[in-house]
């Protein structure tokens, strides 16, 4: 589904990913950790499409098809989706209206028909429900005055109603409540199948005890320094990351 | 006073002046004809106003004025159904009265409200016991078109509710403007609310679009006695070749309310409104709503003022901006607290979002406050799209164009939201989304 070769990115001309090799099936759920200012986020944002962000070497395949020529809407059209770290406010702009239009131009893009008014409120009910969202912030402006776990819970119905093969979850868990986390992450785990994946950018191990991940990987200093499997999260949890990163620094001085 | 040498529209009045007032004014009092001779003497003295006037600094009217027009005839014109159609508010529930250049033209009507006093101002001004109404010279320091207006207008619509009264609907004045040659128009309107009157009136300005330039100079005069209401909505729709310019004084007595919409659309070459409150007697109540979306080479101005001279009174102002393409905007808001007018209420807000490479807007917020004990705020923003929203919804798979429509939407909004009448909204809605990239929902 998706395959990272080899990639280099920068922004601001500082050099933030340096030769990342990742490869994602469908029905697989990877983990990426790291301590801060690694590059996980930034990474989520190269796959995105943020535009301060410069691939300057390696490639990537979404679906067969080269990811790095697309354009952000293209990207989320072919089935792509990010679950911001920090979703922003659009006061004016109502939820309903901005997931109505999200959905319809996917729909489009898919050659597929618009789905009616009835066909809309029917799927959005069962979305909501499936990931215990509150259908009164449904009908409010994009994220205006939610709380930090609501903005949360409306990346996750965003998720759900737009139904994409491959899901980037950037810190998702960070500054949610034991609840509100249980409510994530039993939605994503609802919304797992076969035919999707997960990439789960966290900085804790804690939500991968809620989704259980197939593959764990730690991201330092732009590269991705080891892989293994839900233990090595276990491990992290345990030691923290100063070993990873004297192994890292040792690997760098016998170069 | 500026060069007016290279200006024919100037030469054309002042040679007019004698002729049309022969052909106007045989029925009228003679303190109006006075009134019009001193308003004519004033205009040919300041003329056409030039940047070098305070008030038209940032508006050039140059470009505007190479052309040549004819003073307005009062014969009328047929009117294109396609052209009411367009001006028509679906389902808006409402008596529609409909002018062409300015005459009321009775056979547009759809139904006539009873409990209103209703009259063409040609008709009004030869009538003795309205004169006074006309006889009144114009308000303020900026009165070159005031001053034109008064000493040429010819019809328009005088309407007055009685003591107590108001009406089941709204009215919807349709202005419309169309001409087979280049023409100047000047139409004034009175609209008087007696004692605890209340009245809303939406207008629509359209025209019909052709290779004839219209100049519309039109002044509006709108009395509050004590008590009245009046919810007043302006909708600017004219085509290209259209200039208007769109003077409204309010006076309000105590306790009266007067709230204000003026949506500009894209089309009219230029639009310049005037808009002024003045509020006479104490415990007012005004708001002024705006949302100007301008497109092309299109020049929107909107000046207000408002007049605080007396204690206890509330404004608030709230006018928004979109600037596309190469179009120019201007807001100058006043605010005047004279020493009287103590425990004032005055606030204003002016934002912008300046979307075209080469479009401008000038805002300057002028408050004059000379009494102590007041609450006064305003505040400016000119700002371009927020490039963290444009990117979250991209991501959504939001196209960019649907993306900017969604958000230059949601700015509207705090305006659009303000009207109470829900078909009017909608209405509104559906003229801006023909401006800005539509969506696929």
């Amino acid at each position: 589904m998706l395959i990272i070769k080899n990639l280099h990115a920068e922004v601001e001309e500082k050099q933030i990913l340096k030769g990342i090799n990742l490869t994602v099936n469908p029905g697989e759920v990877h983990a990426i950790m790291g301590p801060n200012g690694s590059g996980k986020s930034s990474l989520a944002s190269v796959l995105a499409g943020k535009e301060n962000y410069h691939v300057t070497e390696g490639e990537v395949e979404f679906q067969g098809k080269n990811l790095l020529t697309m354009n952000p809407e293209t990207r989320a059209r072919e089935g792509l989706f990010l679950a911001f770290q920090y979703p922003i406010e659009i006061p004016g702009v109502s939820n309903v209206n901005f997931l109505k239009t999200a959905l319809g131009e996917i729909r489009n893009y898919r050659g597929l028909p618009p789905l009616d008014a009835k066909e809309f409120l029917r799927l959005s009910r069962e979305k909501q429900k499936l990931v215990e969202f509150d259908a009164a912030l449904v009908n409010r402006s994009l994220n205006e005055g939610f709380s930090g776990g609501e903005k949360k819970r409306n990346e996750i119905f965003q998720l759900a109603m737009l139904e994409p093969s491959l899901s980037i979850l950037d810190e998702t868990d960070s500054g949610l409540d034991i609840d509100a986390l249980r409510i994530v992450s039993q939605g994503v785990n609802k919304l797992r199948s076969e035919n999707n994946a997960f990439i789960i950018i966290t900085h804790y191990q804690r939500l991968l005890e809620y989704i259980v991940p197939d593959f764990v990987h730690v991201l330092y200093n732009g590269r991705i320094v080891r892989s293994g499997t839900k233990e090595l999260a276990l491990e992290l949890e345990e030691k923290g990351y100063d070993w990873l990163k004297e192994e890292s620094r040792e690997k760098a001085a016998t170069l | 006073m500026t060069s007016q040498q290279d200006i024919p529209l100037y030469d054309e009045v002042v040679n007019g002046f004698d002729d049309w007032a022969d052909l106007i004014s045989p029925n009228e009092t003679s303190d109006l004809r006075k009134t019009r001779r001193q308003a004519f003497e004033k205009f040919r003295e300041s003329g056409f106003p030039s940047i070098r006037n305070e008030d038209w600094k940032y508006t050039n009217l140059t470009r505007f004025l190479k052309d040549e027009y004819r003073l307005g005839s009062p014969a009328p014109l047929a009117l294109s159904p396609a052209l009411l159609a367009a001006a028509a508010i679906p389902e808006f529930d409402c008596y529609t009265l409909v002018l062409v250049n300015g005459v009321w033209e009775k056979k547009y009507n759809t139904g006539l409200p009873s409990g209103i006093d209703l009259l063409p101002i040609a008709e009004a001004k030869a009538d003795p016991a309205l004169a006074a109404w006309f006889e009144r010279s114009a308000y303020g320091k900026d009165r070159h078109f005031t001053e034109l207006n008064t000493a040429f207008f010819s019809d328009g619509l005088f309407i007055r509710m009685k003591a107590g009264s108001s009406l089941d609907k709204p009215l919807h004045i349709i202005h419309a403007f169309t001409a087979g040659y280049n023409l100047m128009v000047q139409p004034r309107h009175i609209f008087v609310l007696d004692r605890n009157a209340e009245l809303s009136i939406v207008e629509s300005v359209v025209s019909t679009a052709g290779d004839a330039r219209i100049w519309v100079n039109s002044f509006t005069e709108i009395a509050l006695q004590t008590d009245a209401k009046l919810h007043h909505a302006l909708i600017q729709a004219a085509a290209p070749g259209v200039r208007l310019v769109n003077h409204t004084t309010v006076r309000q007595k105590k306790q009266s309310l007067y709230n204000n919409y003026t949506f500009t659309l894209p089309g009219a070459d230029l639009v310049r409104n005037d808009l002024q409150a003045r509020l006479e007697e104490d415990h007012t109540e005004t708001h002024l709503y705006g949302l100007y979306l301008a497109a092309g080479q299109q020049l929107i101005d909107n000046h207000t003022l408002v007049d605080h001279q007396k204690p206890s009174c509330f404004s608030n102002e709230l006018y928004k901006g979109v600037l596309l393409e190469q179009s120019t905007g201007v807001f100058n808001g006043k605010v005047y607290v004279h020493q009287d007018a103590q425990k004032t209420n005055a606030f204003q807000q002016n934002n912008n979002l300046v979307i075209g490479k080469k479009a401008t807007i000038d805002s300057k917020p002028e408050l004059e406050i000379y009494a102590d004990d007041v609450k006064c705020s305003h505040g400016t923003t000119v700002g371009q799209f927020s490039e963290e929203a444009l990117f979250y919804l991209r991501a959504r798979g939001i196209g960019e164009a649907a993306a900017k429509a969604l958000l230059i939407n949601a700015f509207a909004l705090d305006v659009t939201e303000k009207i109470k009448w829900s078909a009017v909204e909608a209405h509104i809605n559906r003229l801006i989304s023909q401006h800005i990239p539509v969506t696929h929902a």
